[in-house]
């Protein structure tokens, strides 16, 4: 795989307006999550503007990749990338959350074209991403199955029963991305339910696991291309994130969890995300 | 007119009511409930939002964060249950009694487990999140098992002493609760005891043309509405039912008698809520003309509480359509 330096550095300018727009988004909305949606914004311009397979002129085409965001409460980001490929109209975006609106406070399948599924509900995403992969093999279909899921829904038995399951399976058409920003709402993952090691957890259910830099795009692509090349199992990515990268005040703070920014905070944001361009590799701090 | 015996607020129909979340009341029974040593409080991952922080603070030692995992929650309150404490799990409604439902059902009713559940965020109020986590089927999950009492507070006040009651009694009780800040219509020397209903608003004359009955904060359009019709000459009663299992059977039919006509209000579905409870019971014992305020078959979506109260049809206007299109059918 080579990916040109240019494009890099496309894909962190493109992740940085992505942040922008969330804080704007957020503002205007005035409630909403903030930490989860920064954090993601690195891997989500990666899969939208490289990885995946998709049309926003014709999202249900039939071979399209197939993204679930399973941790629902960070789609402002999803819906960022989604009207930044051409999805709806920018203009949208500041709907986020309001009457009427398509941008629903949780993604609706059936409100916006280019959600796959509803979510919001934790610790569902994984199954019916396996739904979604073995359906795919019965129909001898060549599209992959990319699961987001956050480290705070693996509390959910139902995400474990999934984990085992695709193991199972094998299900080698399936790539799973763990937001592992170490925040849930009640405080650090460690303190409020320790998953680690949780490598050895997925390597246990018979999954090949990756760990990568979830701000450094280069890796995170390999990592990517290296699932597709893994045939006898699922892989799942831990993407060490974040939380509200981007936005010092926002960085690693759990309380940013669920809370949007005031007028003020999103002025200070803007200004620090501006200043930062495109370049916000985490080796450069 | 404002059934005095009641000592409601002052501030009611105001204009500047004094505003609390029920949560909030919640929390602060949860305080009182504390008291007893064999009380304890399990959250699932959201301690501040459904107001277990108080508690945390107080008794750390009788508190428990399992993480998001409703059901692991559920099957470990009952194991307590079984075992002298008096567990109280939170998580929102959507979820809890949403998805742990069977783990109710089986491990703490069946298994007569002394759970207190209490399902946050109800209702169409939880607002700019969107239907994933508005709940509208909570009171029909709970009320259509056996052995587990429902309880739907009206007001912060009352959600505390519904909290402190459930802890009261012996045996698994649901507890209904909501995220915004709605008006305080009781004081603290309103009477609750479960298995109890309450005329809030009563007829200035002998003769009343309508039950409107219902729970929860959305009843404050019923006695917008009940205040309004009486300029009409159209006189109500509003009965509060905070306590949908057990119902008071007796204080319901006894008006309805009178009345010969019901309105149901209620911010869950219509469909096997308090509409649902009430009128399984008139069908039995005295079948009136009746209408029924709550959502019709759809779910919710964002917006402000106002906005969708406007679209659901919840307002107190549509509470007078409903009104004036039962006594219709009363006469006809
Ligand atoms: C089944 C379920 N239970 C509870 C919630 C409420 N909730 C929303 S986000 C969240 C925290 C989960 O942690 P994580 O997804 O890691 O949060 P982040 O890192 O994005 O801050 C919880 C408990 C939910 N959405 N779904
Ligand atoms: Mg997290």
């Amino acid at each position: 795989m080579y990916i040109s330096h240019a494009r890099i550095k496309e894909l962190y300018s493109t992740a940085n307006q992505l942040r922008q727009d969330v804080i704007g988004m957020l503002e205007s909305a005035g409630s909403g999550h903030s930490a989860g949606p920064l954090g993601m914004a690195d891997i989500m311009s990666a899969f939208y503007f490289y990885i995946l397979n998709h049309d926003p002129k014709d999202p249900s085409y039939d071979e399209r990749d197939r993204l679930i965001l399973s941790n629902g409460h960070i789609c402002p980001i999803q819906y960022a990338a989604l009207a930044r490929s051409g999805y709806f109209p920018l203009r949208k975006l500041k709907t986020l959350r309001s009457f009427a609106s398509p941008l629903q406070g949780h993604p609706h399948r059936l409100s916006l074209p280019g959600i796959e599924t509803t979510s919001g509900p934790l610790g569902s995403g994984l199954s019916q991403g396996i739904g979604v992969a073995l359906s795919a093999r019965l129909d001898k279909k060549k599209f992959r199955t990319y699961v987001v899921l956050s480290d705070g829904e693996h509390g959910e038995g139902n995400t474990w029963e999934a984990i085992m399951l695709a193991g199972k399976y094998r299900l080698n058409n399936l790539t799973a991305v763990i937001d592992r920003n170490n925040i849930q709402i009640d405080g650090y993952t460690e303190d409020v339910l320790p998953l680690e090691p949780l490598r050895d957890k997925y390597e246990a259910c018979g999954w090949n696991v990756i760990d990568v830099d979830g701000h450094n795009i280069e890796e995170f692509i390999g990592a990517v291309f290296e699932a597709k090349a893994v045939y006898e199992k699922p892989t799942v990515i831990i993407a060490h994130t974040i939380p509200g990268k981007g936005v010092d005040f926002m960085e690693r703070e759990y309380v940013w969890h669920g809370m949007p920014p005031n007028k003020k905070q999103a002025r200070e944001a803007l200004r620090q995300l501006r200043k930062l361009g495109g370049k916000i590799k985490s080796e450069e701090e | 007119m404002i059934h005095k015996a009641l000592s409601l607020s002052h501030t009611l129909f105001s204009g500047h009511e004094d505003m609390q979340a029920l949560r909030d009341g919640y929390g602060r029974g949860l305080l009182e409930a504390g008291e007893n040593e064999n009380v304890v409080v399990i959250t699932a991952d959201l301690e501040e939002s459904t107001r277990c922080h108080w508690f945390s603070r107080l008794y750390p030692d009788r508190f428990f964060d399992v993480g998001v995992a409703e059901q692991n929650m559920a099957a470990v309150a009952a194991g307590m249950g079984i075992s002298g404490k008096i567990p109280f799990i939170n998580s929102y409604a959507t979820f809890s009694p949403g998805r742990n439902w069977e783990q109710i059902r089986t491990l703490c009713a069946y298994n007569d487990s002394n759970v207190k559940i209490a399902g946050h965020h109800a209702g169409l109020l939880t607002g700019p999140d969107g239907a994933t986590h508005q709940s509208l089927e909570d009171i029909a999950l709970m009320r259509s098992m056996a052995n587990m009492r429902v309880l739907v507070p009206l007001d912060a006040l009352e959600a505390q002493r519904a909290t402190v009651a459930a802890a009261g009694v012996r045996g698994p009780v649901y507890i209904r609760l909501q995220r915004e800040k709605t008006p305080v219509i009781t004081t603290k020397d309103t009477p609750f005891q479960i298995g109890r209903a309450y005329p809030l608003w009563i007829p200035k004359t002998k003769r009343v043309d309508v039950v409107l009955i219902g729970a929860g904060p959305v009843l404050h359009e019923a006695l917008k509405a009940a205040r309004d019709l009486e300029k009409k000459k159209i006189h109500s009663v509003v009965i509060n039912v905070p306590s949908i299992v057990p119902l008071d059977t007796k204080e319901i039919l006894s008006w309805v008698a009178r009345a010969g006509a019901v309105v149901s209000v209620e911010e869950h579905s219509i469909y096997g809520g308090i509409g649902s409870a009430i009128s399984e019971l008139l069908s039995k014992k005295n079948p009136v003309p009746m209408e029924f305020i709550g959502v019709d078959g759809q779910f919710g979506q964002s917006g402000t509480g106002y906005e969708l109260y406007k679209q659901y049809k919840l307002l107190s206007s549509d509470i007078i359509i409903a009104t004036q299109k039962v006594i219709k059918r009363k006469r006809s």
